[in-house]
């Protein structure tokens, strides 16, 4: 392998990404963009959840505790039904995703100490939603109750009671449990690993489809040195929206950087490396535009947004499909960036993962040049 | 007319079939994306990674984590004996969180005093860790209550909830609150979306960029009869894979299908009128291959975060909501669900319809006026 060479097929793959100004002016602005629009706009907080209320008590003890869910900030009251149709109809339209339901002797019951019981129905469709609603509505409900029967008890025993377990959570790495501090590192990762397979999934197959391959063949360049000298123009446009969106995430979105941002941006190549190198196979292998972008959207998209545990815990997952995330390398820098990020850990803690990734780096790499053929078909 | 679009259809289907490779895409691709939805993708809470860091030792400690553990939702991991290993464990991500009673915590009951129970969770996964919390204050409520009862048993005389209120929960659409419900039926939303947004833009950038657009204008074929040829194979395509993913949802993952079939074949030719006229769009505005594939994906990835498919709609900023109206995957997603789930028909989908059609017919005479002056 020669420096010469390689250079010389990178100065090449420079201007071709220079002469098309608009794709590279996409390759820097849609990870940017992206990054703004889903750092926005993406919480799994569930606060408002819109509930309808069909109030059969109308008394002032329904009222009171009505008001309990609307002054909570995870439910937002919508409107009052008249009747059980109209509950029903609210629901079935999404206009409310929950629907409270007081009965007729509420105020009677709580009066008279016997203990109420009132009913939620959720719209069940997003149950991830629905849980958290459930919850909420729970504690809502848990704390009207206490102080409902601590008021009792004083009544009956006199002295002031105190509940004999206390609960002291402490959160760490993301104390006020904003979503955005996990989001946003996960979505670097997922955003990389996208726009990095899909901008050398074309590279090759184009060469083939123009017919440019031909003249590459007949040159004495070495298919390593074709393959090396066509990743470096995507690596250097690769680590440029690295930094911008580490850079993003500090100034723009204030996610706390506990750990190394040395330690993070060489994270960030090795990933790259191999997310590259995946894309250059697939473009090796399909040998066609077309069905390369769709192959890269397929391996990288889905994978690194679902099984990377990016959004969804990998804990959850049957042990088949967990035993399959360890071939992705998205799992992997969403492991490291989490624990460099949130928790400021380094590499102590973080090897094995370091090392999975830098494996799947070499070896994609290793798979891109074997794959390729020099001659031709 | 239709003894011109044929050879156009035909040919159109002998150069998307002719590579296996890309049959394979074309159908394997729904179906892995569906077991992956219905297997992989669940926002279920269960099986917590737990370390206990319990000094005290003693019964009633015990007892408490015994609690913990019965829940179901808990698993303990590992005992810990001091704080570096529970720092570690968490920070290693081995557990989630640690239950850590300190010395004395018996005696504390037992003198009727309030005895704390810490719990240190790694919040890094905010969601996961608002449940987790809501699962371990009910625990240690349900816990708190016992106490008091074996400390005041004259409390036993009055009912066990005195004078409070019992919250009845029911989830309706999906009794056990199953994520899989919920995804799998987004499925067909989505690949639809994918699948013919690239299919369409690149396969007439294709012509442009190979040349051959050429030869088709030298042809007597109008440019209405031209994409006719263009779209109606992928939207074949489009309705195959909603029929092959409906059949895997129903027969494989038992999502339930309450309401009916025929609305959802109507609503898809909505939804396929939209998105066949954006990829049509597209591909008037790219000159290669590469850029086409960068502006779908461009459109794609927003069109799909900002659906409510997996984030909520509701919670989204007030211009982003207002903005998610102008996406047809929102409404063609409302529909679907409400399809599958509810069982509801057009008396209460009708807004969603009406958007969708709305929306296909403005697309798609905006992307043929474009695309007849870039052809001729």
């Amino acid at each position: 392998m020669k420096p010469r060479r390689v250079w010389a097929i990178a100065r090449k793959e420079f201007i071709h990404v220079r002469r098309d100004p608009r794709s590279l002016g996409m390759a820097i602005a849609i990870p940017m963009l992206l990054l703004v629009l889903f750092g926005y706009a993406l919480t799994l907080d569930v606060d408002n959840v819109p509930l309808i209320v069909w109030d059969q008590s109308q008394s002032h003890a329904s009222r009171e505790f009505i008001s309990r869910f609307g002054a909570s900030r995870y439910f937002s009251l919508r409107a009052y039904a008249q009747s059980y149709r109209d509950l029903e109809r609210a629901v079935d339209s999404a206009n409310a995703l929950a629907g409270l339901v007081i009965p007729r002797d509420f105020a009677r019951d709580i009066e008279a100490g016997r203990g109420a019981s009132v009913q939620l129905i959720v719209d069940g469709s997003d149950s991830n939603t629905a849980t958290l609603a459930m919850g909420y509505a729970d504690v809502v409900v848990q704390t009207y109750s206490q102080e409902v029967a601590i008021e009792a008890r004083q009544r009956l025993g006199g002295a002031r009671l105190r509940p004999p377990l206390d609960v002291q959570p402490r959160v760490w790495f993301n104390p006020d449990l904003e979503s955005k501090n996990y989001i946003i590192p996960g979505l670097i990762a997922v955003i990389m690993m996208v726009i990095a397979a899909l901008l050398t999934s074309l590279t090759v197959a184009r060469e083939w489809e123009r017919g440019t391959m031909e003249q590459l063949i007949s040159t004495p360049v070495k298919g390593s040195e074709l393959i090396l000298g066509k990743l470096l123009p995507y690596f250097t446009i690769g680590m440029l929206d690295v930094v911008l969106a580490v850079l993003m995430g500090e100034f723009l979105f204030h996610v706390p950087l506990r750990g190394n941002v040395a330690l993070l941006l060489g994270m960030g190549a090795i990933f790259l490396a191999g997310a590259l190198s995946l894309g250059m196979v697939i473009s090796i292998v399909t040998m066609s535009q077309l069905l390369a972008s769709q192959l890269a959207m397929v391996f990288t998209f889905l994978p690194s947004f679902l099984l990377s545990g990016f959004m969804y815990a990998i804990g959850n997952m049957p042990t088949a499909i967990q035993v399959l995330t360890y071939l992705i390398p998205s799992r992997h820098f969403v492991a490291l960036l989490k624990g460099i990020y949130l928790k400021g850990v380094g590499l102590e803690v973080l090897a094995v993962e370091a090392v999975l990734l830098a494996c799947f780096g070499v070896a994609m790499m290793a798979l891109a040049i074997l794959r390729f053929e020099k001659k031709l078909v | 007319m239709f003894e011109r679009i044929k050879p156009m259809l035909v040919k159109e289907f002998i150069q998307l079939l002719r590579d296996p490779k890309m049959r394979g895409v074309l159908f394997l691709m729904p179906i892995i994306q569906v077991l992956v939805f219905g297997y992989a993708v669940t926002t279920d809470v269960k099986h917590v990674a737990t370390g206990v860091y319990d000094l005290d030792k003693s019964v009633a400690s015990r007892e408490l984590i015994a609690r913990f553990v019965k829940s179901g939702y808990f698993d303990i991991v590992e005992y810990v004996g001091d704080d570096d290993r529970a720092r570690d464990l968490l920070d290693r991500g081995k557990a989630l969180l640690v239950l850590r009673m300190n010395k004395g915590f018996e005696d504390e009951l037992r003198g009727g005093r309030s005895a704390a129970l810490q719990i240190i969770l790694d919040g890094t996964d905010s969601n996961t860790a608002g449940v987790v919390l809501n699962y371990s204050a009910k625990i240690a409520e349900r816990f708190s209550q016992e106490v008091l009862l074996t400390r005041f048993p004259r409390l036993k005389a009055m009912s066990a909830n005195p004078g409070g209120v019992e919250l009845r929960t029911r989830a309706w659409f999906n009794e056990n609150l199953e994520s899989r419900n919920f995804y799998v039926p987004g499925v067909i939303a989505v690949i639809v979306l994918l699948i013919t947004l690239m299919l369409t833009s690149m396969a007439v950038v294709r012509e442009k960029e190979i040349g051959t657009i050429e030869q088709i204008m030298v042809t007597p074929i109008t440019p209405l009869e031209f994409i006719l040829g263009k779209t109606v194979p992928f939207a074949l395509v489009g309705f195959g894979d909603v029929l092959l993913i409906t059949v895997i949802a129903v027969l494989w993952f038992e999502v339930p299908i309450r309401g009916s079939l025929l609305l959802l074949v109507f609503a898809t030719a909505l939804y396929l009128m939209t998105t066949l006229g954006i990829g049509l769009f597209i591909s008037t505005v790219s000159e290669t291959q590469q850029q086409a594939m960068m502006t779908v994906f461009f459109f794609y990835l927003p069109a799909v975060l900002l659906s409510g498919f997996m984030f909520p709609i509701a919670n989204m900023p007030m211009i982003v909501q207002w903005l998610t109206y102008l996406n047809p995957l929102r409404h063609f997603l409302v529909i679907v669900r409400g399809i599958f789930l509810k069982g509801v028909g057009p008396a209460i989908l009708w807004p969603q319809l009406l958007a969708l059609g709305v929306t296909g017919v403005i697309t798609l005479w905006l992307a043929s006026r474009r695309f007849q002056k870039t052809l001729a």
